[in-house]
């Protein structure tokens, strides 16, 4: 059974076919990623998958079960984090206070005993903040742990936004363009870490990224889209030199379609 | 000795406005709307305890009124925003603004109804008690309202710092996004929020009628209130507060040392003199977005 399963999703916004007939599965431990030009549907994918939209046609299976009835509140709750492509973070409050909010689905206290502060608690916050060391590590975040993200540069943000993905201890991770606006020192680190996160936090990640260079030294499969269909899946190798791939980015090279925009 | 008790009458009635001033914060930091029932939630809260406890109603016991009425006032606002403001998502900031203006006048119409326009003054234990300091003679209820403030900020702090819920409202309040995909439940948080400050509304509420009378009106309130929120800095909890007592503050002095009516012209003088010095108010959180 596959960890993650799309059967023939369509989505549209009023007339417009933004994903068409997509149908992938992720395996367990693997690293997936999805490529394509922009407005390929790529992110509209993942944000089907964190049921931020509904298909119109299909089904999304997680662990062999439909996901369609969650609610975004449920996502992490069923082992699924993300990021996004324009970093999401609560930004008046500290890098380890990002990461302690992605504990809250691990959260086993109650309205009472959080306001009595009582023992357990004070265990469970330990066991957190444990969890929590753990991400910060990781990720080399220890400079930034107490600082406010209101004024962290934009390379460091992005990082914390993974960490806090992170701290909710998923068996997916969807990022959402990982490396785009990172140096190239940056997202060589950001390509360490996903090998990381497969190999030793055991996660399997699906993500969406332009960059070809990380996309073809991180992933283990990748699919390419355009204009909401597929058009290759396979081993990057494969994908990048599959004809209808090369023809989606560069246009077609027998000049029959020189009119059109590529 | 004077001036002593224009301080505790200031603060007490600083507390009121800073607890109603609360409710507008918490309600504009979670979901960007401005609830301008919030004073009238108060009056509400307020004829809701009086109706069940004074002797020419229900003539129940003082401290279950209480308890009802809060209980009653915090249902009522997490059912409001579950019905009505959720259907509103989306729809532009001015069209919740008007809704909320509406809904002012349609509880300050039943309250009318049902209770009558006359004012009326909350039948409470405390009410006639007197603190004497030597020469110094202050009223209980005031005092009474100072503690209960300051009670119910220390209990406020401890629930936003410490339960997972009050740190679901914070992260949700800062990025709604973000938030879901910790595993908050935005929308339920909402209408909790909504529950939470019709909760300190009635407290508000039976404070503000414990120490004088209250009629359909004194929902009006509210807009004082919310020039105390935009002095303290909207947005920010300490500031609803510190921008109700200064409010408060002024009111008593204003009245005892310059000529009749100016006291009620002062609350909002100063919030024009805020806007021009430092626009965001005192304790502002607001940071300007950079893109």
């Amino acid at each position: 059974m596959s960890l993650l399963e799309l059967k023939n999703v369509t989505l549209r916004f009023g007339g417009l076919v933004a994903v068409n007939d997509v149908s992938f599965s992720v395996e367990e431990g693997e690293v997936f990623a999805l490529v394509g030009p922009n407005g390929a549907g790529k992110s509209t994918i993942l944000n089907m998958i964190s049921r931020l939209y509904t298909p119109a046609e299909g089904d999304i299976l997680f662990e062999g079960k439909s996901i369609l009835g969650a609610e975004p509140h449920d996502v992490p709750v069923l082992g699924i984090a993300r990021t996004f492509q324009n970093i999401e973070l609560f930004e008046q409050a500290s890098v380890l206070q990002n990461l302690l909010v992605g504990r809250h689905t691990h959260c086993r206290s109650n309205f009472l005993t959080d306001m009595l502060f009582t023992p357990f608690v004070r265990a469970q916050e330990r066991v957190h903040r444990e969890a929590v060391e753990h991400v910060i590590d990781f990720l080399d975040l220890q400079p930034y742990r107490q600082k406010l993200i209101a004024g962290l540069p934009y390379g460091v943000r992005k990082v914390v936004e993974m960490g806090r993905a992170l701290a909710v201890k998923p068996r997916l991770l969807l990022l959402d363009e990982p490396a785009s606006g990172l140096s190239v020192e940056e997202t060589q680190d950001v390509a360490f870490w996903i090998e990381d996160i497969k190999k030793v936090m055991g996660v399997t990640v699906l993500m969406v990224e332009h960059d070809m260079h990380l996309v073809s030294s991180v992933s283990d499969r990748v699919m390419a889209l355009a204009d909401g269909s597929m058009l290759s899946i396979g081993t990057p190798q494969e994908v990048q030199t599959d004809p209808a791939v090369i023809e989606a980015y560069l246009g077609s090279d027998d000049g029959t379609e020189s009119g059109e925009a590529a | 000795m004077d001036i002593l008790q224009l301080i505790v009458s200031g603060l007490a009635n600083g507390c009121v406005y800073g607890l109603i001033a609360l409710g507008f914060v918490l309600i504009y930091k979670a979901t960007e709307a401005v609830n301008f029932a919030q004073g009238d939630f108060m009056m509400l809260g307020a004829f809701i305890t009086l109706g069940f406890t004074n002797a020419d109603h229900m003539d129940l016991p003082f401290w279950l009124s209480v308890i009802l009425a809060i209980g009653i006032m915090g249902i009522l606002g997490y059912l409001l925003d579950m019905i009505v403001l959720r259907r509103m998502f989306g729809q532009s900031q001015v069209a919740v603004v008007i809704l909320t203006i509406a809904l002012g006048f349609v509880i300050r119409f039943i309250a009318g109804l049902i209770w009558g326009h006359e004012p009326q003054s909350l039948e409470s234990p405390l009410s006639g008690l007197e603190l004497r300091f030597g020469g110094l003679v202050l009223g209980m209820d005031e005092v009474w309202v100072i503690i209960v403030t300051v009670a119910l900020t220390a209990l406020l702090y401890v629930f936003f710092a410490r339960t997972k819920l009050g740190i679901g409202m914070q992260a949700s309040s800062q990025n709604q996004l973000a938030a879901y995909y910790m595993g908050i439940p935005v929308k339920r948080i909402h209408s909790m929020i909504w529950a939470l400050s019709g909760v300190v509304a009635a407290i508000a509420g039976i404070l503000f009628a414990s120490k004088g009378s209250i009629d359909p009106t004194a929902g009006l309130l509210g807009i004082k209130a919310f020039a105390a929120a935009v002095i303290g800095g909207f947005g920010s909890l300490p500031g609803a507060l510190l921008g109700g007592i200064i409010v408060g503050l002024v009111e008593p002095f204003a009245a005892r040392y310059m000529p009749a009516g100016y006291s009620q012209i002062f609350p909002y003088l100063i919030l024009v003199v805020m806007l021009v010095v430092r626009p965001h108010g005192i304790l502002s959180q607001i940071q300007t977005k950079k893109v």
